[in-house]
């Protein structure tokens, strides 16, 4: 047997060993994991939110007693199908690239003529202390539930959003000298059993952005977008993310834009 | 940081809301609420399936107990039981490995199918009984589900 | 005012399969909060359902029920458009009912 035919059969041997290993169907963790999701079926607590964010949308409130059904989210008084999926964006009654949070707050304060100090009070709820804005946001995403994300990039200042994004994105700070690159630029990347979408592509930024707002198990809580950046950053040590900053919105134009075309599926559940 | 704001408006928080309650005459069915249920209060199978009167049960392949074998967060763990033994009265859940074992109980009346499907915190990895009562005796179903992550925690 | 549940009543052959989501904290009375204070304990502890002035389910929680507590079960002997009422008790002398058109 020469030197070549040995190496040739003891990888025979090794692959016949992992076969064989593998054979009883253990199932991996990551499959398990999915099947443990598999389980919740259709029934997401999110939908609780929605409910009540449906209520708030309708109901007349504030100073001028009216309902958010003439809110502009960008399609038109009152219009939230699709509109989720198209933000942020560039609005002209503000001069402001806005996400949904931070338009909706302008709805709430300058439509209704709700005090900003009442609107902001309870950005994330937490147990009995609810917050509305998760609610409405719950209920305004859902609407966007098949539609692509459709983000053009066609004003200069959705161009420089997405561009302070991206410098935020990969600028390393704080006492760890982390970046949101430092764990979302790789794929195959795992903190525990879950697995790190890589952001700076078509289809990691996907497969995360399409997801959001999302019922997070773990804390039984529907939590958004403006929620899942200010505790990216506080787990990166970096200082709190101002709700509805330059910042926060240049973020989610960015991960917006790289998840270009796919398909909203949100409000998920997530662990 | 985070915590020295978080103390401060703690504080503060606690006063209104101690305000409040008082106000409300909600403080004392909040701060004294007790379960006066002992089974629920059981610590030990055994003294939870005492306290729901039962003492035999026997393994049952009639019963389908379907829950995850790992459940990313114990906080949520879907379980779902289907009991095909005839005369089924009541499905009764426990989980052997938390502080409390029984939580939850089903009365089946007739004319409602012998199935219930929930979610349950599981404090860490756990035997899931369901024990189904019937005309004919009690019976069980056990399932081992593995926990990641801790299900009664933050 | 708790919040609303989420009911879903729909008929599949002669049974009517039922999915519930309520929206309540669940509170197990052994977790701490940030300050390090145990939250008081605060669960549902009861659950009924009637249709036609018939019970058909009663359940007894503790508190390990998941916070936003789902449920489901199946009954026989409802139709299309008949009233399925749900109502939940808790801990805290609170309760809830909320009533949905099978279809």
């Amino acid at each position: 047997m020469s030197v070549q035919d040995r190496y040739i059969s003891l990888v025979a041997a090794c692959t016949l060993l992992g076969a064989s290993l593998s054979l009883p169907a253990e199932q991996t963790s990551e499959e398990a994991i999915a099947e443990y999701h598999a389980m919740f079926g259709d029934e997401n607590p999110a939908e609780l939110w929605q409910l009540r964010g449906e209520e708030l949308w309708k109901t007349p409130r504030g100073s001028r007693q009216v309902s958010l059904e003439a809110c502009d989210l960008g399609k038109g008084p009152g219009v939230i199908a699709g509109a989720y999926a198209e933000l942020p964006r560039w609005f002209e009654d503000t001069g402001k690239v806005q996400d949904l949070e931070s338009r909706l707050v302008t709805c709430m304060t300058n439509l209704q003529g709700l005090p900003e100090s009442e609107v902001l009070a309870v950005k994330f709820g937490d147990g009995e202390q609810k917050s509305e804005l998760e609610a409405i946001t719950a209920y305004v995403a859902a609407a966007s539930r098949g539609s692509r994300i459709t983000i053009p990039l066609d004003h200069a200042a959705e161009k420089a959003a997405y561009a302070l994004g991206e410098s935020v994105f990969f600028y390393r700070a704080g006492p760890h000298d982390f970046a949101c690159a430092t764990c979302h630029s790789e794929s195959g990347k795992r903190i525990r059993l879950q697995t790190l979408p890589q952001l700076t592509t078509s289809e990691g930024a996907q497969a995360a952005y399409t997801r959001w707002p999302a019922y997070r198990v773990s804390q039984g809580e529907l939590r958004t977008m403006e929620w899942r950046l200010q505790d990216c950053l506080r787990q990166q040590r970096l200082p709190q993310l101002t709700y509805g900053s330059d910042v926060a919105i240049g973020l989610t134009m960015y991960l917006a834009r790289n998840a270009n075309g796919g398909e909203m599926a949100a409000p998920s559940i997530k662990r | 940081m985070k915590k020295t704001r978080r103390d401060f408006l703690g504080l503060t928080g606690r006063l209104g809301l101690a305000a409040a309650t008082l106000a409300s005459g909600l403080f004392s069915r909040i701060a004294f609420a007790v379960d006066t249920r002992p089974a629920f209060e059981a610590t030990s199978l055994k003294e939870a399936l005492a306290a729901i009167g039962v003492t035999e049960h026997q393994d049952s392949t009639e019963i389908i107990l379907k829950a995850p074998d790992i459940a990313e967060n114990g906080a949520v763990v879907p379980v779902e039981v289907t009991s095909k033994l005839p005369g089924t009265r009541s499905i009764t859940l426990l989980v052997e490995k938390n502080p409390h074992q029984l939580s939850a109980e089903f009365e089946i009346p007739e004319g409602t199918e012998a199935f219930i499907a929930t979610r349950l915190k599981v404090a860490e990895t756990s035997n899931v009984l369901a024990v189904v009562k019937t005309d004919a005796g009690v019976f069980h179903a056990a399932k081992v589900v593995k926990v990641t992550l801790g299900g009664c925690g933050g | 005012m708790p919040d609303p549940m989420r009911i879903r009543a729909v008929m599949m052959g002669d049974v009517v399969d039922v999915k519930i989501l309520m929206s309540h904290v669940m509170e197990t009375g052994q977790r701490k909060n940030a300050d390090g204070d145990l939250v008081p304990a605060h669960y549902i502890t009861e659950v009924t359902a009637t249709c036609k002035g018939k019970t058909v389910m009663k359940a007894g929680w503790g508190p390990s029920v998941s916070k936003n507590p789902y449920f489901s079960f199946r009954f026989k002997g409802g139709a299309k458009g008949d009233k399925l009422s749900i109502t939940w008790k808790d801990t805290a002398g609170g309760t809830r009912t909320d009533e949905v058109t099978i279809n």
